[in-house]
């Protein structure tokens, strides 16, 4: 009984661990199968370059990524992008202010990523995880335990939500979006399909677009994570192969106390 | 140091004689680990265990994380994230720090309802029981500082939301509020403190830890049965137990080894899962977010906070004796610390003579509603206080106090309980036969 009573408390605390969303509008997320999601799952690094071009020639006119250091484009699990070429991109992307000079200088690959020009856009660095939400059904956070669905499904949404309507109040234009809690969004739609081309003639529809930027934020927020996913393999790799052992030593131990005979 | 007799520790050769009449330290070790067992510890036992190796890895992690944290409102979250980002191993000591947190609390659950399931709180462990209560408290306090340093979003709110509390107490209320957070309202003062107490306080626990054990090993281990180990004779008392060392130990590494296997799962593979989104945005005073949730192991204590609003008769009735001086929020205030209160003083409300609940009958079942009573609470504290989550949240709360104070004292005295085995070595063998001679 008590076996069973502890079935239901954990099934209980993967359901309340949610509730984030529960207040908030009803907004629509859709899942996506990234390539990141699940133990296993890793970054796709082409993705990730793509989504690093979009962030540049598009998200980058208003929205920063204060956190994220430009020299991690090189690391791998990430874009991967050669050092050069990393710094290369640095000094003809962006410029930052240099307090020892008192001026405006081209970026070096150890600085980050500038603050976006837009005051009220907010900043990137994190936005895939902080949006991860508990995404259906009801605000249970099932979705995300079994579909990894968190904040680049959110993000994609979002990116492709747009209906096209419009309205202003108080001077501010809103745009309705079938993602965003409450529905209607301050962010004109900022991709409508082939804003970039890519290099490597990848499709450039909307939703691939937006899927690639997203993958992209995911790794900004997360950089660490193949890592992570890797060391935590490798952990309960051993941890098993340790319970294994303990368990075949303590059933050895108990036998003669429990009148058994020992085959392991 | 035990009530169980057992051989002591004996210096033989003459450097520990020397270091025995000097310091009996090894004696002191050899005394605690040898403790006598009762052999019938089943898996729920284990949990003590895992809690002492919670407290260490959040220590040793702990002392890591600060050397690379910085407590001020400009750069703790920048500091957090030069951790996640730029610090060899840091993202997985972060993540390892922070599901340490969750796994501490749900052992500590586990170990308390198990210890509230075989009677373990009854004479002569209410020492025992009291200190492990203190603990509970001591790592809320830990735990809720600790969510605040990061300073994202649900930091800043849940500190604000707790510490207004303190604010709600009668006539010292403002004062103490105050007092706490070092100034007006969370800002510097407070995260400062805060650091400064999250890295204390689980000394302090580990202090009360070397008590709890202390007392345990006193009064002996409670059993499934709940029936006294035989201390007549070391004889006697060897056929009830068996010693700490090599028996239980390598038994509770078997339960420990497992649980990290499920929780190494949890930090590799989804370690954000249990922490609320919202806190990976920086702390902002000007923005509220829309729905201010604590950890989910306070929940089951948030919904009974929230459950007595001033339409509640109870809460009526204690503001018209009180002369208005307990509103609806100091009695939220009182109910959360009561409810634990009524937790720590069960030894004085259980009336039954039998100590293990396998042998009360109608107790069982009183028992397994209130772990179902956890459970709605802590889904209904993370939903919002309206509708038909306050009315769960008032029932559920109902049932807690319910419990302890008139349903613990009431089946003592009519229920009739099943008959105990005459001794540990009884049930033993019930269980596995005879040992082979």
């Amino acid at each position: 009984m008590l076996k069973k009573l502890s079935i239901a408390a954990v099934a209980a605390l993967s359901l309340t661990a949610g509730g984030a969303l529960a207040a908030g509008g009803e907004s629509h997320v859709h899942d996506v199968d990234f390539s990141f999601e699940g133990p296993f799952g890793k970054f796709d690094q082409n993705q990730l370059q793509r989504g690093l071009q979009i962030y540049t020639e598009v998200c980058s006119a208003c929205h920063g990524m204060r956190y994220v250091p430009i020299r991690t484009l090189a690391d791998e699990g990430g874009p991967h992008l050669p050092a050069d070429q990393v710094r290369a991109y640095a000094e003809q992307t962006f410029e930052v202010f240099d307090a020892e000079l008192d001026d405006y200088r081209p970026a070096k690959p150890t600085d980050h990523f500038p603050e976006g020009g837009d005051p009220n856009a907010p900043d990137l660095s994190l936005m895939a995880k902080a949006r991860a939400g508990f995404h259906g059904p009801y605000g249970t956070g099932i979705n995300q335990m079994f579909k990894g669905m968190g904040g680049p499904e959110y993000i994609v949404s979002i990116l492709t939500g747009y209906t096209g309507e419009e309205k202003e109040e108080a001077g501010t234009t809103y745009y309705e979006n079938t993602a965003f809690p409450g529905g209607w969004i301050s962010m004109a739609p900022p991709l409508y399909g082939e804003d970039v081309e890519f290099a490597d003639g990848h499709s450039n529809e909307l939703h691939h677009e937006a899927e690639d930027v997203s993958a992209f934020l995911m790794w900004a927020a997360e950089p660490k994570m193949m890592a992570r996913k890797q060391a935590g393999f490798v952990g309960v790799l051993m941890l098993v192969l340790l319970a294994s052992l303990l368990f075949l030593t303590n059933k050895k131990l108990w036998a003669p106390i429990k009148g058994k005979e020992f085959h392991g | 140091m035990s009530g169980i007799p057992h051989d002591h520790y004996e210096p033989k050769t003459g450097a520990e004689k020397w270091l025995h009449s000097r310091l009996p330290v090894v004696g002191l070790i050899y005394d605690t680990i040898m403790i006598p067992t009762p052999k019938n510890l089943n898996w729920w036992w284990i949990w003590g265990i895992v809690l002492a190796f919670c407290l260490v890895l959040q220590i040793v992690t702990g002392i890591v994380l600060a050397m690379h944290y910085t407590p001020h409102v400009d750069y703790a979250f920048a500091s957090i994230e030069h951790i996640m980002r730029d610090v060899n191993g840091g993202h997985m000591l972060r993540y390892i720090h922070m599901n340490g947190a969750s796994l501490f609390f749900f052992a500590v659950y586990i170990h308390i309802f198990r210890g509230l399931f075989y009677g373990s709180y009854k004479a002569p462990r209410e020492i025992t029981w009291i200190v492990g209560m203190l603990i509970f408290l001591m790592m809320m306090g830990t735990g809720f500082m600790g969510y605040v340093l990061p300073w994202g979003q649900m930091s800043f709110w849940g500190a604000t939301v707790i510490t207004g509390l303190f604010g709600a107490i009668p006539f010292i209320g403002d004062a103490l509020q105050t007092w706490l957070l070092g100034g007006p309202a969370v800002d510097n003062y407070t995260l400062n403190r805060f650091f400064s107490l999250h890295y204390l306080l689980p000394f302090v626990i580990a202090a009360l830890v070397v008590v709890h054990i202390w007392a345990f090993h006193t009064t002996g281990n409670n059993n499934p049965t709940g029936v006294e180990v035989r201390r007549g004779s070391k004889e006697e008392a060897k056929k009830d137990t068996l010693p700490f060392w090599p028996y239980f130990v390598i038994k509770d590494l078997v339960g420990l080894a497992i649980v990290l296997v499920v929780f190494f799962a949890v930090v590799g593979f989804m370690p954000n899962y249990f922490g609320h989104p919202d806190n990976y945005l920086e702390a902002n005073p000007l923005v509220t977010p829309a729905h201010i949730v604590p950890e989910w192991y306070f929940l089951p204590f948030y919904a009974i906070l929230r459950a007595f609003t001033a339409d509640v008769w109870v809460v009526m009735a204690a503001s018209w004796i009180t002369g208005g001086i307990i509103d609806a929020k100091f009695f939220g205030v009182i109910a959360m610390f009561g409810a634990i209160a009524v937790m720590a003083i069960v030894p004085w409300l259980d009336t039954s003579r039998v100590r293990s609940g396998r042998f009360r009958p109608m107790f069982k079942w009183w028992f397994y509603l209130l772990i179902l009573d956890f459970i709605v609470l802590m889904w209904a504290g993370a939903m919002p206080a309206e509708g038909i989550y306050a009315m769960i949240s008032l029932i559920g709360s109902a049932y807690w106090f319910g419990y302890f104070l008139v349903i613990l004292p009431i089946l003592g005295v009519i229920e009739k309980p099943t008959t105990p085995p005459t001794s540990i070595e009884e049930d033993f063998n019930a269980h596995y036969g005879k040992p082979a001679e």
